[in-house]
């Protein structure tokens, strides 16, 4: 990384030159930097509007990249360490279905461990491509999913030499890492890319005692959510390109479904993020974990709580644990996790990332204080004494390995029908069902549906989760293959 | 003439302006701005991040409000644990009563304490007490530990926003609970009802407060450099009734010295203006 060139950050220089040029604007946005609607600027100020501007020659154009934001893409691939990346605005969402569309046509396979965000499997329906799903295994315990047994990627590259990809999550929502660099090897041997969803690692590229990242072991490309724990704004994302990797044939990909309109708001806040993390990111992350490490002591100490940490890597599917990521199982204080979430929300006005059935996940980040973590901790506390009950209700997770009759594609393309939940054991799902966040499928179009699957739903709605994906918002009716007409 | 002049914003469009003779200590700690200023109306007064936190001139009416009317329902007290009250002027009037055994302030700000110790000795003698004991941490986290420990917990917080932020919060009145004995008492600044913001805090915190103890009431008191100068203190208890269980007469035979502070007072303090009592019926 070069550090003098660190300290630019071209396109916010390009905004604020832009300012002082007071350009009379006869183009979009119709608000004219705000005075045509004056209700906006009064809630998002001045500032924020000024720069809500269009693609012109001093600020360069987001689909074909050739000065600023160029230049702004370029310091951020020194930043990463790689060869060349993109900035997104279509969150990391896009970012991933990118990587997919980039290496998988109509047909090809993709290994990749169950539980990756939907976003993966979005792109196997635009694409065509077959999952070979590798079974995440499960710590029954926690009632997490943890990284991919190196031996079962491996297994899977042997029978299916002619898979195109692998995908690999670095880490998981939960902090979660596999031994990535045999991965990547073993893929190599095959003439298979290594495609990784960092949406939850960008930190590795900047701090110290952190799990590795991606493109320093040579993965082909990667997805970074820089609004995660980057600091840049919300849907604001990062594509890391390895050296072996066409990055215009990328671009193409990219187009094919990115805005051509592309918010300058979301641009310069990568742009001042990456300079941030590149100049600060090793104290900043050295903060981070120590408010983690903090957190997670001060919780094991109230009981029953259990906030896992690095021992989890005792475990062969656990390569390594990122510290930064906080989640807390509740099974023993009688509770689900998304039950803790809904009163920690509700009663002391303290949003966590997101409950599962076992666990909380609060995110800490460059953004929190010592005081905010003290309310976290009290908060559970204070949940313990007045909530604490039996535990012979719960339930935990467990993996259900999925049958995979269609490829998403066909499944979700096919003739369907809607029949209600409970009827739907044996039948080939033809949409998404999960919970949201984390966002990884129950089911996913093409699986075949089981009764444990029926009851898990079941579960997971009574108890509160947010349920999305299928046309039927209640979730009472799920689309299955072979309809009528 | 040059004049030179303090001024607080009481809201967007209202603010209070103390003439001041010195600017006498100016410091930004870890935690926030503390200054103190001389003024010919008021003496000296102490300012966090500019907002107006006590004066020589009127604070023995908070001082006095906070602490007397706890200990005239239960003079029994032993135990006490002070949360704020970095100035001492709470320490200075609890030490009044022999009875109480131990005092555990609580400040998050040691920068608050020694700049008070300096300049403010008329409020901070509080702290030349051997039952007093300081420790320079977050409230929030110190009453996590303690259980069925304290007879009165006195919250002497700065606004709800800022480092007092956690001191307002359900978890902390839900640890207090914890940390009170039976008949135990938790006394707290509860913000002013009158203009629109500051009254935004008091239905927050009542209904917290609510949630947590069986017995929440609330009660006033006048001070001219507060907001509106009409002040709100809660009184919480498990067991303890602030009227039905007032001590009057053993309470006037420690022969405590008062300057604002009466048994009748006491009683009065409790009756609200009907919008106060709507306000706080609206979230009970």
């Amino acid at each position: 990384m070069d550090l003098e060139l660190q300290k630019r950050a071209p396109l916010l220089e390009a905004l604020q030159e832009f300012r002082r040029m007071r350009v009379v604007p006869f183009d979009v946005p119709g608000h004219k930097r705000g005075k045509g609607n004056p209700e906006l600027l009064s809630f998002l100020g001045r500032q924020c509007l000024e720069i809500d501007v269009n693609s012109m020659k001093p600020l360069d154009n987001l689909c074909h990249p050739t000065s600023v934001i160029k230049e702004a893409e370029a310091i951020a691939a020194d930043a990463f360490g790689t060869a060349s990346c993109y900035f997104m605005v279509g969150g990391t969402t896009s970012s991933v279905q990118s990587m997919i569309l980039t290496v998988c046509k109509e047909g090809d396979k993709i290994i990749m461990p169950r539980n990756v965000h939907r976003s993966a499997i979005n792109a196997l329906i635009l694409c065509g491509a077959e999952p070979i799903y590798i079974n995440p295994q499960t710590d029954e315990r926690l009632g997490i999913s943890l990284g991919m047994e190196t031996a079962d990627v491996v297994k899977a590259i042997q029978n299916n030499p002619d898979a195109a990809a692998v995908l690999v999550n670095n880490p998981t929502y939960y902090g979660v890492v596999s031994d990535l660099k045999r991965i990547i090897d073993a893929a190599h041997l095959q003439n298979m890319k290594v495609l990784v969803d960092e949406a939850h690692g960008t930190h590795f590229y900047f701090g110290e005692d952190m799990p590795v990242s991606a493109m320093s072991l040579g993965a082909d490309m990667a997805s970074v959510s820089m609004h995660k724990s980057g600091g840049s704004l919300t849907q604001s994302s990062i594509l890391l390109c390895g050296e072996n990797i066409n990055t215009d044939y990328v671009r193409q990909i990219i187009n094919l479904t990115q805005t051509t309109s592309a918010s300058y708001l979301l641009l310069s806040s990568l742009d001042i993020a990456r300079r941030n993390l590149a100049l600060h990111g090793r104290e900043t992350f050295k903060h981070v974990n120590e408010l983690a490490e903090y957190a997670r002591s001060e919780i094991n100490c109230i009981g029953d709580y259990y906030a896992y940490s690095r021992e989890l890597t005792l475990r062969s599917a656990v390569y390594d644990f990122d510290t930064t990521k906080l989640s807390v199982n509740t099974y023993e204080i009688g509770l689900a996790g998304i039950e803790v979430y809904d009163i920690l929300r509700d009663e002391f006005d303290i949003q966590v990332e997101f409950g599962d059935l076992s666990n909380i996940l609060a995110y800490i980040s460059l953004g929190d204080r010592e005081q905010d973590i003290e309310r976290l901790v009290a908060a559970l506390a204070e949940i313990r004494r007045k909530y604490k009950k039996s535990r012979a209700n719960l339930q935990r997770y467990e993996y259900i390995n999925p049958i995979v009759a269609l490829t998403p594609k066909q499944a979700f393309y096919s003739v369907k029908k809607s029949i209600p939940l409970e009827n739907c054991a044996g039948e080939i799902c033809a949409e998404f069902v999960m919970c949201y966040p984390p966002g990884i499928p129950i089911l996913a179009p093409g699986e075949r549906i089981t009764g444990d699957i029926i009851d898990y739903i079941k579960y997971a709605k009574e108890k509160g989760c947010l349920m999305t994906g299928p046309e039927d918002m209640e979730i009472n009716n799920i689309n299955v293959c072979g309809g009528d007409k | 003439m040059m004049e030179l002049w303090f001024s607080e914003k009481h809201t967007e469009n209202v603010k209070l302006s103390i003439k001041v003779k010195r600017h006498l200590a100016n410091k930004t700690s870890d935690f926030q701005q503390i200054d103190v200023f001389e003024s010919e109306e008021f003496g000296r007064f102490l300012t966090l991040d500019g907002l107006m936190m006590m004066t020589e001139k009127d604070e023995f009416i908070y001082h006095e409000m906070m602490v007397h009317v706890p200990m005239a329902v239960n003079p029994g007290i032993e135990n006490v644990l002070v949360i704020g009250a970095g100035d001492g002027g709470i320490s200075r009037e609890l030490i009044k009563y022999d009875g109480i055994k131990k005092i555990d302030v609580i400040e998050i700000d040691k920068a608050v304490v020694d700049i008070c110790v300096k300049y403010l000795p008329h409020t901070a003698c509080g702290f030349d007490d051997d039952r007093v004991n300081i420790y320079y941490q977050d409230g929030l986290k110190f009453i996590r530990e303690p259980k069925n420990e304290y007879d009165l917990i006195i919250v002497d917080s700065t606004d709800p926003f800022g480092p007092g932020e956690g001191l307002f919060t359900m978890e902390f009145y839900g640890n207090c609970y914890k940390a009170l004995t039976d008949d135990g008492i938790l006394i707290n600044q509860h913000e002013s009802p009158f203009y629109r913001e500051d009254s935004l805090a008091v239905t927050k915190i009542h209904k917290r407060i609510v949630h947590s103890f069986d017995i929440a009431r609330v009660y006033q008191a006048h001070i001219p450099t507060y907001p509106s100068g009409h002040w709100l203190f809660g009184f919480a208890s498990k067991t303890c009734h602030p009227i039905r269980n007032l001590r009057a007469t053993e309470w006037k035979q420690l022969g405590i010295l008062t300057k604002y502070y009466n048994t009748n007072l006491h009683k009065g303090a409790f009756y609200l203006p009907n919008y106060v009592e709507e306000l706080l019926r609206n979230v009970e």
